[in-house]
């Protein structure tokens, strides 16, 4: 109890600093007069249309990516994976990227082009792991998604370089990772899009425990493997491009988080993916927070964040698992 | 004789590419109170065998019914309410407590998301109880000694409630103390509370001690099948061996020692190789 109130109090205080900072000057005391009563029309715009949704944004992207890197633990059983070595961010930013140089009409077509991305670069993992022998051996599948996402990233260039300057622009953007494209209509769409998949993951916690054990283990136990790898492994395709839809490829927080979360909570996913879900939050509004503040006026990519504190983070893991 | 849990008619599977079948027309009923040794060689067919019993493999023919009902109108969950396996390896991914371990067991009987009932909870001490684990029980499992851990996973199985339990060589790697405690629990577990059981292991000698029935698999077929005074003679584990043996019963129990190369047997004769 004293630990869900910690992540709760965590997760608020990101918030509101996520909130409270940014380029513009804003004291705390005019952000939250903004937020509560009004005051001088600029300030107010910038709090609730602005920030508000930025900050909001990141929470939920940064617990979802948290989720869905928990999960995919679970069904590769390695602590080392994340949707980014995995290969289906870079998928479902190729298939972003091809959407927007395409110019697909509709709010859905960058989503779903991204699932689709993420879907074909996770069959390609698969497959290119299973080569090595019917048995999956975590290490060959880390390697598999490392070359589906170098193979992603090439043809991403590809696609950049043979585009027309204005859609190129916007693909940039969405390769480093960032929310500087957020609003009340993306976080609504997010939520709507990215709540079914997160609604299942959490569904599925004790299939997931049983499928730590191995396969077999868990079809003893009464889990119908096959059918629920297949769904968890479009529930987490479905996630990872909604999240690369609204804010690019972001890594490292699907490995970082539940790891921490693991350490401290131990490893049943009835509460490892809801307080996965809050640490990521955090993480990723207070990386937010940092990519816009530390160089103002200018901002990085809030990929560029997690990514300086996700490595050296990943050489630490993997030094433990290896042992 | 009890109520038949698993019933296997002329069972045969081929694994996709090989050239002959792995399990070649296997017959065999698995009953309440009576415990089944499975013996054989390596490459036998034993462990799928299990599979196929289990329903992980989909015989190419016969049939294999589990409490009447044949195995592919089973749901996997329905099924561990039945059958409780020990299977031959598990490596989890991630520390479990013994508690949390043997939890799992209770998968089948609850629901997605509500916690632990009574039930449950009763479920899991009684197991523990019964395998002797329960001062592990707030231990990490990678802190176990390999006996420690089977007798665990035999909990873990208890804990499922089912009507059959199934080892897939439970004492591999076991020095010879906790081979003997799993194999007085799983014949407790089978002789006292009347649950049907599977042993697949490589100590004919144990198993001739322990089990009521053994079932000798080579090259997919069972070789021989029944009460260990008939099966473990020296002329079916030379033939299926393909090793000099020489049976020395004792207290009643058909007991073998395999013989070197080049030790005249009891009768003078030299084994040739």
């Amino acid at each position: 109890m004293i630990r869900w109130g910690l992540l709760i109090a965590l997760a608020a205080f990101a918030i509101l600093a996520g909130i409270a900072l940014g380029p513009a000057d804003i004291s705390l005391g005019t952000v939250l007069r903004s937020l509560l009563r009004g005051g001088d029309e600029t300030s107010v715009a910038i709090v609730r249309q602005l920030r508000v949704p930025r900050a909001l944004l990141a929470f939920v992207v940064g617990g979802c990516l948290a989720m869905t890197g928990a999960t995919l633990q679970a069904l590769v059983r390695n602590p080392l994976a994340d949707p980014y070595l995995l290969g289906l961010s870079g998928g479902a930013g190729l298939g972003a990227v091809l959407a927007i140089a395409l110019r697909l009409p509709g709010s859905w077509a960058v989503p779903a082009a991204a699932f689709l991305g993420a879907l074909i670069a996770i069959g390609l993992v698969y497959r290119l792991a299973l080569v090595a022998g019917a048995i999956l051996d975590p290490r060959i599948l880390l390697l598999a998604g490392v070359v589906v996402s170098a193979f992603a990233g090439a043809l991403l260039g590809a696609v950049i370089s043979l585009s027309p300057a204005a859609e190129l622009r916007n693909a940039m953007l969405w390769l480093l990772g960032g929310f500087d494209a957020a609003s009340w209509e993306a976080l609504g769409l997010f939520s709507a899009y990215a709540t079914p998949p997160a609604l299942f993951l959490y569904y599925s916690s004790r299939p997931l425990d049983l499928l730590s054990l191995g396969e077999e283990p868990a079809q003893f136990l009464g889990a119908e493997v096959e059918q629920l790898k297949r769904r968890l492994y479009v529930a987490a395709s479905l996630l990872t491009a909604a999240c690369v839809a609204v804010s690019g490829i972001i890594g490292f927080v699907g490995l970082v988080v539940p790891h921490a979360i693991r350490m401290v909570w131990g490893h049943a996913h009835r509460s490892l993916l809801p307080a996965a879900f809050l640490l990521g939050g955090t993480l990723l509004t207070v990386a937010d927070a940092a990519a816009r503040t530390l160089f103002a006026p200018r901002e990085l990519p809030v990929g560029v964040v997690t990514a300086l504190v996700g490595v050296p983070v990943f050489a630490i893991l993997l030094r433990r698992w290896a042992r | 004789m009890g109520e038949i849990v698993v019933e296997l008619a002329d069972v045969r599977y081929r694994y996709p590419g090989a050239g002959s079948d792995s399990v070649a027309g296997v017959s065999l009923q698995i009953r309440k109170g009576e415990l089944v040794g499975i013996v054989g060689p390596n490459g036998s067919g034993k462990t799928t065998l299990m599979r196929l019993l289990l329903g992980t493999l989909r015989a190419a023919g016969g049939t294999v019914s589990v409490a009447g009902k044949p195995i592919d109108q089973w749901g996997r969950r329905d099924l561990a309410r039945i059958i409780g396996v020990v299977a031959q390896r598990e490596e989890p991914a991630f520390p479990l407590t013994v508690d949390q371990a043997v939890f799992l067991g209770r998968y089948p009987h609850m629901t997605a998301l509500g916690g632990p009932k009574r039930a449950d909870h009763e479920a899991v001490a009684r197991a523990l109880d019964r395998c002797d684990v329960t001062q592990f029980r707030d231990r990490w499992i990678n802190t176990l000694s390999g006996g420690e851990w089977q007798r665990v996973r035999v909990a873990r199985a208890l804990a499922q409630a089912p009507e059959a339990l199934i080892l897939d060589e439970p004492t591999a790697n076991l020095d010879i103390r906790h081979e003997m405690e799993v194999f007085e629990l799983v014949s407790h577990l089978v002789h006292r509370d009347r649950m049907a059981g599977v042993i697949i292991t490589h100590h004919v000698n144990l198993a001739a001690r322990f089990v009521d029935r053994i079932v000798v698999m080579n090259h997919g077929v069972a070789e021989a099948s029944g009460p260990p005074n008939q099966v473990v003679t020296r002329e079916v584990l030379e033939r299926v061996f393909r090793w000099p043996v020489e049976i020395r019963p004792w207290r009643g129990v058909p007991q073998f020692v395999p013989l070197t190369s080049d030790e005249p047997d009891d009768e003078g004769r030299k084994h040739e190789t």
